[in-house]
């Protein structure tokens, strides 16, 4: 840190610095192919997102809407691809709109906790001694509640709406990047260019944010996918519980929640739903190996 | 090693404080609402009132947690509207029975995900490698909800083999440990998928060191290069991964244990929640993160004992 040197960095906001960004953008496009399970990955997630997208064309049915004609046979028919449930609405329906709330909030919490975790990290390891220690303790005690046992206690106070599980999700889960951001900080902050920065008395803000940032992402990029993935299991999960998104509207795990009690009988009602959310996790969790192994590979 | 244990001490009691006090405040947001679940519906106002009085729920917030917390220190963790009982003895209980769960299911994790581990990661990129991460990596992207319906619909539904609910009651011409397996099956799957990709990774680490290049270039076989040399320093840092499982199979089973409909920890944690019974809550979060920091110490105590390095 005492060595200063200036001299030569690329300024972050030349035109040259820009294409040289772009064109390493494009390059690991195409390095993505190279890794089987990021193709996997990336297909299955772009594909429930199309799916998503199209909903309200591509379902055959509102997903609400109760067939009492279908009553008689739930199963799977011309007219119902994958059946009814046990209140005569379209699975496939209800499984094509159930993607969309479930593609919104996951990645949405996910960001929020990206951005709180980096700043919190960031601090940490940028000004260390009592910041460091003050922020450091308190993501430990977030991190040693057992989380699900935290959303039963806030989402049964405060009732279950998408902005609160979107804030359950972001405040559990900025402890862990909070963490990654800060390890690979006290290591990035004694780097030359940050030694520059200060020289050109750049302010503090500026160095972690446009200086340390950027150099941490790649470890950042393969976790927020995983969380992504573990954010839709939790999701599922409350849902399943009771504690999810409020009925009537499609919700994958509420599907499960009220049909797995006749799967002696039908079990196709909760087979569906399950399959859909277990594929689009595979995606992302897929997606996070893929990565990985690409990042290792430079 | 004196340091080691006061150092955690006063965290754990700490984040105890920490914890108690957030879950007392929080549940500050609906005030008279534990007279109300206790007198059900159909009481009138005054009645509430009263109790609510009776209950000493009229004080200020922090007058209250003092006296909880004096309450606490002399044992008395309170008394559950939900089941009636006094809080004690309904936690306990609960917990035994999720103890059992985890004790089972602990003691298939470890060995079968550090022999699927190690022998991924002793050879990457291998075919058997590629296998065994791809087996990981969607077993664990399944929800454990998920799992289970899988599991029942062939077990139950289609074979007949198993039953579908596991309360621990012998009943239905099923034994209690026929209805122990699936249960823990669900748990040993979802959570086995996590720990192989950790000790897998940990192993390729090690087996890229130069001691284990040493060993092999001069001339061990294969076999005790990784029996002596790659194992044990392959389980150092999943070590304490696998400590942390502890926790989640206590307090992270709540949605298996509402699959089976067993009566365990986080499903009585689930009622009290969605019941508003505070002081049951309260005292299950308490136990909750006593034991997630009792399984951390742990975990960095064994994490001490097999490193001699920061043995100090």
């Amino acid at each position: 840190m005492s060595t200063p040197v200036a001299a030569g960095t690329l300024s972050a906001s030349s035109p040259a610095a820009a294409r040289v960004r772009a064109r390493r953008w494009r390059g690991r496009l195409a390095a993505l192919r190279e890794s089987t399970p990021a193709t996997v990955g990336v297909a299955i997630v772009l594909a429930w997102v199309a799916l998503a997208v199209l909903a309200p064309l591509i379902a055959p049915y509102p997903p609400n809407a109760n067939d009492m004609a279908a009553l008689g046979h739930t199963t799977p028919s011309k007219a119902h691809w994958l059946g009814t449930d046990h209140l005569g609405r379209d699975l496939l329906s209800r499984i094509l709109w159930g993607a969309r709330p479930v593609l919104v909030i996951a990645p949405l919490a996910v960001l929020g906790a990206a951005a709180l975790g980096s700043l919190l990290g960031l601090a940490a390891g940028y000004y260390g001694r009592w910041i460091d220690l003050t922020i450091t303790r308190t993501c430990d005690i977030v991190l040693s509640f057992p989380v699900i046992i935290l959303y039963m206690i806030i989402l049964a106070h405060f009732g279950s709406s998408a902005w609160n599980i979107i804030g359950v999700l972001t405040l559990t889960k900025a402890p862990i990047i909070a963490r990654i951001v800060r390890g690979m900080t006290l290591d990035l902050r004694e780097r030359e260019y940050v030694a520059a920065a200060k020289m050109r008395g750049e302010s503090a803000l500026y160095i972690m944010l446009v200086e340390i940032l950027p150099n941490a992402r790649g470890p950042l990029v393969v976790d927020m996918c995983l969380r992504t993935g573990y954010n839709v299991i939790i999701i599922g999960a409350l849902g399943f519980l009771g504690i999810g998104l409020p009925p009537p509207d499609p919700d994958w795990g509420g599907m499960v929640k009220d049909t797995y009690g006749m799967m002696m009988v039908w079990p196709h009602m909760a087979l569906f739903p399950c399959a859909a959310i277990s594929s689009l996790v595979v995606g992302f969790n897929l997606l996070a190996v893929g990565l990985r192994e690409l990042g290792l590979r430079d | 090693m004196k340091r080691f244990f006061v150092k955690h001490l006063l965290f754990l009691l700490l984040t105890l404080f920490a914890v108690s006090f957030l879950v007392f405040t929080l549940n500050e947001f609906s005030p008279g609402a534990v007279a109300r679940k206790v007198l059900g519906a159909y009481a009138t106002q005054e009645q509430v009132d009263l109790l609510t009085k009776q209950m000493g729920l009229d004080r200020p917030v922090l007058v209250r947690y003092v006296d909880y917390l004096a309450a606490l220190a002399s044992g008395d963790l309170g008394y559950s509207a939900r089941f009636k009982l006094p809080v004690k003895d309904v936690i306990f209980k609960h917990l035994a029975n999720t103890a059992l769960l985890a004790a089972i299911a602990f003691a298939c994790i470890v060995p079968l995900s550090t022999l699927l581990g190690v022998v991924a990661g002793m050879r990457e990129a291998s075919r058997l490698d590629r296998v065994i991460l791809m087996f990981s990596t969607v077993v664990a992207s399944i929800p454990e909800f998920a799992l289970g319906v899988f599991l029942a619909s062939v077990f139950v539904v289609w074979l007949g083999w198993l039953p579908g609910t596991a309360t621990l009651v012998a009943g239905g011409g099923w034994s209690v440990a026929a209805q122990l397996v699936l249960p823990v099956a669900v748990i040993v799957l979802f959570d086995s998928g996590y720990v192989v990709s950790m000790i897998r990774a940990s192993m390729v680490e090690v087996m890229q060191r130069p001691y284990i290049r040493t060993a092999v270039l001069k001339g061990l076989p294969f076999r005790s290069v990784i029996l002596r040399h790659a194992l044990r320093n392959a389980m150092l840092t999943p070590v304490t991964i696998i400590m942390l499982q502890i926790n989640y199979l206590i307090a992270g089973v709540v949605v298996v244990e509402t699959v089976f409909a067993y009566p365990g920890f986080g499903r009585m944690m689930l009622e009290g929640a969605l019941y508003k019974d505070i002081a049951l809550i309260e005292a299950g979060a308490l136990v909750a993160v006593f034991l997630a920091v009792v399984t951390n110490i742990l975990g960095d105590l064994a994490y001490m004992l097999l490193d001699p390095r920061i043995r100090a």
